[in-house]
């Protein structure tokens, strides 16, 4: 059994609670008491159905305002498969959140409902999904029994999201047509829709293949921790150094030439080194220890990879970031922490050279900052050089974060779209 | 040619986004600690950390906030697990905290001392000077856990604020904060009840003998069987039983309830708990039982 992760986009007017809530009963993770306690929430409230947004959206202050504020993580698994579901708001907040929860899923799942057809707002669900590089798409074509389960009106939203999405450079792009609220193609085959010859929405989460979808290509190890035990009772632990990481792209064997950065030396993997005894390769997710043939000067921040195979050695970068903050703006000038794999440094922001209508996609040239919930391409100039490729090749090692030196709050997101 | 399925399975997905946030941890912090209860979510992170630094030694304290109401299983398992690791253990306890006047004991019958930990916790982390603790919490204990971050910012009351957390993205954890402050730190977020059985199971880890059934004697409050103990108040209404009985969750014997298992094995454990119609902390703990928000309320203040 592997882990599927996945957001879902879309406000509670496409059917979303109501399909995450399905998903979560008909699979058994919702327990009589949450269930009996969003009932009685409903009944207080007045409200004449169980609202199954109560599930997830657990702080007071949602609770009060009837919104969702924050990312919510539900959990669910079938035989085959565990899922994350990163439920991300509909109103409030929303690029944030939403680039937040996609940043780490396999897969996206986009609600639009079959009498609105595509909105702004699906278009930019699928632009947001794009640009973190979700590797699936699945557009759920919600409310189908409010269009008397019709095949045209499926079809009409498939080819305008298709000529859409086709701009975008879009992942794999999966069309399901479902009804939430009767639970028609969610988790078994529906009859209502003899035409529709796809699986289920939950066979497909079930299926998706996503082992591929890592980069086992590239290698890249960010060291993050020198492991070095110092034992004074064993000659073997005394003279132990292991470089402790998760493998951030590629395969790694044992006696794999390999090239350390920055300081460009070559030595071979002695040992991959676990808890549980030697393994004989490592690739991404696995945490690991890297024993070396040669002593090298490594510490943490520093990457090992292959000799012919290396990423950008840049200073200067060109990314897309998004900018998280309300209390400061993004701008020329700004100065700014940048965390990157397991490297933290400085940067200047030289430039920005648009902001991005998420809407439109059309690019203000003319754009001077970026605030809250905002999108565009910047330039950064950093203090000490990041090894780094672009997010479209690596997510791991293509993305950063950026942090305010004033408030140490998370501020910006970048991913890396050209390195020098 | 044969292509190589790179797929891997969802223990060892958890286990190494797991190590991954403690090594992080140890990188950027000066003086972190884990918080051991001798709960199997706090023995499964335990385990965690000492893959995490293999072959050397955990590189940071344990801390246990001890109100005196443990099971006494529980705090024997505790003291021989931190001995085995050669761990340093820091008990911090809540009868000093009342001894010396900062908190008062609750009164009447359903006095606990679950809420006076906080305060224990609290004056511990600014003793010790502990910039990051490690937590066992889930996310799918609670729902107002299910929006709190890996890495989750305290200020310097050690108040938690839920509309304003640092938003999280791949795997960077943003580790900044002032002296005073701190980062409560939850490796086993994406963990669900049912992945550390099937952990404990595969790991072969020892726990506590309390979570298998075993014959006790109970009287019921509130639909929850509470053990018959020196701290717990049982009024003249509540008559004791035997049962046949084991415990879900480890927490204070005042609040925390068994459940009917017949269950001996962990093998038997996850069978009963893939059948289970309540969440372990509806079954078991009438400290969430308040209200609605009970756990949002006691986590702002800085509770676990």
């Amino acid at each position: 059994m592997d882990i599927l992760r996945f957001a879902t986009a879309g406000s509670v007017d496409d059917g979303k609670s109501t399909l995450i809530g399905r998903l979560l009963f008909d699979s058994k993770a919702i327990f009589e008491d949450q269930l009996e306690a969003v009932e009685r929430t409903s009944r207080d409230r007045g409200t004449e159905y169980t609202d199954l947004s109560l599930l997830t959206d657990g702080l007071r202050a949602e609770r009060e305002q009837g919104i969702t504020i924050d990312v919510a993580y539900r959990y669910f698994a079938t035989p085959k498969r565990k899922f994350i579901i990163a439920d991300t708001p509909g109103h409030i907040q929303y690029t944030r959140n939403m680039v937040t929860g996609a940043s780490t899923a396999d897969l996206a799942i986009i609600l639009i409902d079959a009498r609105k057809g595509v909105l702004e707002q699906s278009r930019r669900h699928a632009f947001l999904t794009t640009l973190l590089r979700v590797p699936h798409l699945v557009l759920a074509v919600n409310k189908m029994d409010l269009v008397d389960y019709a095949e045209e009106r499926f079809e009409e939203i498939r080819e305008e999201f298709t000529a859409f999405a086709s701009k975008l450079n879009a992942a794999d792009l999966t069309f399901i047509p479902i009804s939430a609220l009767h639970g028609d193609n969610v988790v078994s085959r529906s009859e209502s829709m003899p035409w529709y010859q796809g699986t289920s929405l939950l066979h497909h989460l079930e299926n998706v293949h996503i082992a591929s979808d890592r980069n086992l290509v590239d290698v890249r190890f960010p060291v993050q921790y020198v492991i070095r035990p110092h034992s004074a009772t064993s000659q073997e632990l005394h003279d132990y150094r292991g470089y402790a990481g998760q493998v951030a792209g590629g395969v790694l064997k044992p006696g794999d030439e390999v090239t350390h950065l920055p300081s460009g030396l070559t030595t071979r993997i002695a040992a991959i080194d676990t808890f549980d005894g030697p393994v004989e390769e490592a690739f991404p997710p696995m945490s690991v220890t890297l024993r070396l043939e040669d002593d090298i000067d490594i510490s943490r921040g520093d990457l090992i990879c292959r000799p012919h195979n290396q990423p950008s050695v840049a200073q200067e970068l060109d990314a897309m970031v998004c900018w998280m903050a309300d209390s400061v703006k993004l701008q020329p000038r700004s100065k700014l922490i940048i965390k990157h794999t397991t490297r933290t440094a400085r940067a200047l922001v030289r430039d920005l050279q648009y902001r991005l209508d998420v809407n439109t996609l059309h690019r203000d040239e003319a754009a001077t900052s970026l605030g809250l919930n905002e999108i565009g391409r910047v330039s950064l100039r950093i203090t000490q050089p990041l090894f780094v490729d672009d997010y479209s090749r690596n997510r791991l090692t293509g993305g950063f974060i950026l942090i305010d030196e004033a408030t140490n709050g998370t501020v910006g997101a970048g991913m890396i779209v050209d390195a020098r | 040619m044969l292509q190589r399925d790179y797929t891997t399975s969802q223990l060892d997905v958890l286990e190494a986004e797991a190590i991954h946030i403690m090594r992080e941890v140890a990188a950027e912090f000066e003086r972190p600690c884990l918080l051991f209860s001798g709960g199997k979510d706090s023995i499964v992170m335990l385990r965690i950390a000492e893959k995490a630094f293999w072959p050397a030694p955990i590189p940071f304290p344990l801390m246990h906030v001890d109100t005196g109401h443990n099971f006494p299983e529980v705090i024997e398992f505790r003291d021989r697990r931190a001995d085995e690791l050669s761990a340093r253990l820091v008990v911090a306890s809540v009868q000093d905290s009342i001894d010396s006047g900062r908190v008062s004991e609750e009164t009447g019958r359903r006095a606990s001392r679950n809420r006076l930990q906080t305060t224990t916790l609290l004056d511990a982390i600014e003793e010790h000077e502990f910039d990051a603790v490690f937590g066992g919490a889930r996310r799918d204990e609670e729902k107002a856990r299910a929006k709190e971050r890996v890495f989750s910012f305290r200020d310097d009351f050690g108040q938690w604020d839920p509309k304003n957390q640092r938003p999280e993205l791949w795997n960077l954890y943003n580790s900044k904060i002032r002296k005073g402050e701190h980062i409560r730190v939850f490796p086993l977020s994406n963990w669900t009840e049912l992945d550390i059985w099937d952990y404990i199971r595969r790991e072969g880890i020892e726990i506590p003998s309390i979570y298998f059934s075993h014959t006790r004697t109970v009287f019921e409050r509130d639909g929850m069987l509470l053990p018959d103990a020196e701290v717990v108040r049982r009024g003249e209404d509540e008559p004791l039983f035997e049962a046949v009985v084991r415990y879900r969750t480890v927490g204070d014997m005042t609040c925390t309830g068994a459940v009917a298992s017949t269950a001996a094995t962990v093998e038997e454990i996850i069978e009963e708990i893939a059948v289970t119609r309540l969440t372990e902390r509806g079954a078991t703990r009438a400290d969430d039982r308040a209200s609605e928000a009970a756990m949002e309320d006691r986590k702002k203040e800085g509770y676990f």
